[in-house]
């Protein structure tokens, strides 16, 4: 970038970046032609399908009890996009969810002053699992869907050794209300789920995060580690963090759905997959470097819909594990090639030609010197 | 290099579908051995007279028959020790194995999964207590096959080799696959008892079990339809597949909603109660829903507070005897019945035991009671269990054992 501006046309004052180069009603459609675009798209046009099915779910009560119950996976789906983005994988989701479900079920019981502490010590289990998830990924080297693979089995083996893998008793009603409570006679909406709020308000403080440093260094180590790290980023603290985020967002996810539905080991089965397909869905590309937070988010709530329409259509729910599959394959597809497609304007000529290193050795400069 | 971030992303997602099929595929691990399943077709013929048409899988309307007619059944014994009550029938003489010496009981567990299976396995360690003290049993050692076919073979076939056993009892994980293991046991010639689950053999020295699953589907579906219109719509909550103390409920049940032109349609819900709610919601924004009939009451809490949540009327239902679903069926006022699949079977297992080291002829097929807890009785249950845990069973059967109350109060699994 050492050329001066020197062009003769009437050139704003600083060149904008290509994806700024359009009007606001361009910059949305470029937006929306990217896959992490079309997924807010996709949510719109399987709400209207799902409402053309059955006029009930335009009620907006049902739409709120809907999102209400779609907040967990969302949550879930935002801690797993700062790990895939990253170029990780976080597996061990699920088996944080059923952890802190059991732990809410064992430790909380009857004891409404039990509450507060325990909710404090499922935060930071949620945390110190995912810095082990972390550190054993980037300073061990282990590839990370085996460390968080080895976690969702290491945890899994806790629970069935902590509950003999059947429900115990709910916790007090006061824990349950985080999950399950709701704000009534709210205007037009008819009420405002818990979970919901909780799930905006953590949309919009993962939205910040990934504008600060923080998330700006985590996408450039998704794209290219190497090159990362070279400019001076600290690879495996950004890495931990993203996965202590993953770990926090499936506690999070835990405590609502111990409200939601209850103390049963088997609540967060899965979690790990759908959370992933959502971000997939959500046009992040696996194998990080790409994507938005909240088409993740987006991601989960069209996932969600998209099975809430299988049921409208009577479609047998043995089928969402095989809708499931496929949504991964051709989502993963569609996204490593759209994001090349819809991103960069049309012709290389544009592209500045300082991005590129010259790949040639210079000979000569490095003899001698032993 | 522009087509790396494409490749990379290929080979991350091949590697992680490769996790995700690895994963998903775990349940088709649970497949019956070859030595163990591999004729299920032969045992399902040996398992149903071929005389009716109607019959399937696990409909047979002569076990539906007999079981509608041992709901009324009487019952030899005391009342007030429902565990040591049985339906007239033959008897197995135990002669032979009568002795003083205190037995090594060899017991393989198909699991402590449910909370079902959990309350039986405390009560029964209760017994076992009891009658180490009495000197009947000296220890028991016990497997546990967590729910799985190859692991119970295996765990039955370690007793037969090297347990050292005088006494097996086989609380079997699947019918099929369970029975050559089971008629290996019985090889050895010494006693082998069968309870809950059944096996398609009668080498058994005693086969231990409530009236079935058929009872359960009657009780419940005639309940229902009783407390319904024609036409209404009843959701089925199923925990899972396969087991046929849980296939024949729903089979006995479906049969009669059919005939009484109620609309029922099922789910398996796996016990988990996010699945159940969510199941219930969408029913409930697709249309009106009037019943709810589960097959097992885990779970059940859940369903009805999906109904709660969708701010609609309750459902008439039918759940279990589990404590959870006796206080909430109590708080909310619903129209209810609480079947019971009676949990006292796992400690009549152990009494058979001392029977047998008795010389006491057994019966071979061991029929214990299994009656509904009614809405008129709720209340004493709710009175006699006060303190037990939400996973607690009512009719558990464990009054008189040592250790009663705080042991279920605790329910530290042993």
């Amino acid at each position: 970038m050492s050329t001066p501006v020197t062009t003769s046309t009437p050139a704003p004052a600083r060149t904008a970046i290509p994806a700024h180069q359009r009007g606001l009603g361009g910059r949305l459609l470029a937006a929306v032609l990217t896959p992490g675009g079309a997924v807010f798209v996709l949510a719109a046009v399987l709400l209207v399908a799902t409402i053309q099915a059955n006029p009930n779910f335009g009620d907006p009560g049902v739409i709120m009890l809907f999102l209400g119950r779609t907040a967990p996976i969302a949550i879930a789906a935002i801690g797993q996009y700062y790990v895939i983005v990253s170029g990780e994988f976080d597996l061990s989701m699920g088996a944080v969810i059923g952890t802190q479900v059991v732990l809410a079920g064992n430790m909380i019981g009857e004891d409404p002053d039990k509450v507060v502490p325990v909710t404090v010590l499922m935060l930071l289990v949620g945390a110190a699992v995912g810095f082990a998830n972390g550190v054993l990924t980037t300073l061990l080297k282990v590839p990370s869907f085996i460390v968080t693979l080895g976690m969702m089995l290491a945890l899994g083996g806790l629970v069935s050794y902590l509950t003999g893998g059947a429900a115990t008793g709910n916790p007090v009603d006061e824990f349950r209300e985080i999950g399950r409570g709701r704000f009534e006679n709210v205007p037009v909406l008819e009420f405002l789920p818990y979970p919901l709020i909780i799930l905006v308000v953590l949309a919009i403080a993962a939205t910040l995060l990934m504008r600060r440093p923080f998330g700006r260094n985590l996408l450039a180590v998704g794209d290219n580690p190497e090159s990362a790290e070279r400019s001076g980023t600290s690879v495996w603290w950004l890495k931990t963090r993203a996965f202590m985020i993953s770990s926090l967002a499936a506690s999070v996810s835990g405590i609502l759905l111990v409200g939601y539905a209850g103390v049963h080991p088997s609540v967060g089965d899965g979690y790990e997959f759908t959370a992933i397909t959502a971000v997939v869905l959500g046009g992040v590309l696996l194998g990080g470097g790409r994507g938005w937070v909240l088409s993740a988010a987006a991601g989960a709530i069209a996932l969600e819909l998209l099975f809430t329409l299988l049921t409208v259509k009577e479609v047998e729910s043995t089928w969402r594990d095989t809708v499931q599959g496929v949504i991964i394959i051709v989502a993963v597809a569609v996204a490593a090639r759209g994001w090349q497609a819809g991103r960069r304007p049309r012709g290389s000529a544009r592209r500045a030609p300082s991005t590129r290193i010259p790949t040639t050795p210079t000979p000569g400069t490095t003899n001698g010197d032993n | 290099m522009r087509k790396s971030p494409l490749l990379r992303g290929a080979v991350v997602s091949a590697a992680a579908l490769l996790v995700l099929a690895a994963c998903s595929t775990d349940d088709s691990v649970d497949d019956p051995a070859p030595d163990a399943g591999a004729d299920p077709e032969t045992s399902e013929s040996a398992d149903a007279p071929a005389d009716s048409s109607a019959d399937t899988e696990w409909f047979v309307q002569a076990d539906f028959d007999e079981q509608d007619a041992q709901r009324s059944a009487t019952f030899e014994g005391d009342e007030a020790t429902p565990w040591l009550q049985y339906i007239d029938g033959p008897m197995t003489d135990t002669k032979k194995y009568a002795t003083q010496e205190a037995q090594k009981v060899c017991f393989a567990n198909a699991s402590i999964s449910n909370p079902w299976r959990q309350t039986g396995w405390i009560t029964m360690n209760q017994q076992l207590k009891a009658l180490q003290d009495s000197n009947v049993i000296g220890e028991m050692e016990t497997r546990d096959a967590q729910d799985d076919d190859n692991t119970q073979i295996a765990d039955i076939d370690y007793f037969i080799t090297e347990g050292n056993c005088d006494v097996f009892i086989i609380s079997p994980n699947s019918t099929a696959a369970m029975t050559p293991a089971v008629e290996r046991a019985c090889e050895t010639g010494k006693p082998v008892i069968v309870f809950d689950r059944g096996v398609n053999t009668d080498c058994y020295t005693s086969f231990i079990h409530p009236i079935g699953g058929y009872a359960w589907g009657i009780d419940t579906a005639n309940f229902l339809s009783d407390n319904l219109e024609e036409g209404d719509k009843v959701v089925a909550l199923r925990i899972l597949p396969g087991v046929d103390v849980l296939e024949t409920r729903w089979a006995a049940a479906e049969k009669i909603f059919k005939d009484n032109g109620i609309d029922a349609v099922d789910y398996f819900t796996g016990a988990d109660p996010s699945k159940i709610k969510q199941i219930i919601s969408d029913e409930l924004v697709k249309g009106d829903v009037k019943g709810v009939w589960m097959d097992a009451g885990d779970g059940a809490v859940a369903a009805i507070e999906a109904f709660e949540d969708a701010g609609v009327d309750l459902p008439v239902m039918t759940g279990e005897d589990e404590m959870s679903f006796l206080r909430k069926w109590e708080e909310t006022g619903l129209t209810g019945l609480a079947p019971v699949y009676s949990n006292f079977q796992w400690r009549t297992t152990l009494l058979a035991v001392e029977k047998i080291v008795k010389g006491e002829a057994i019966p071979t097929e061991w029929v214990l009671p299994q009656t509904p807890i009614t809405e008129d009785e709720r209340a004493d249950f709710l009175e006699e269990n006060d303190g037990m845990p939400d996973g607690h069973y009512a009719k558990f059967g464990g009054e008189d054992l040592p250790g009663y109350p705080q042991v279920w109060q605790d329910r530290k699994i042993p």
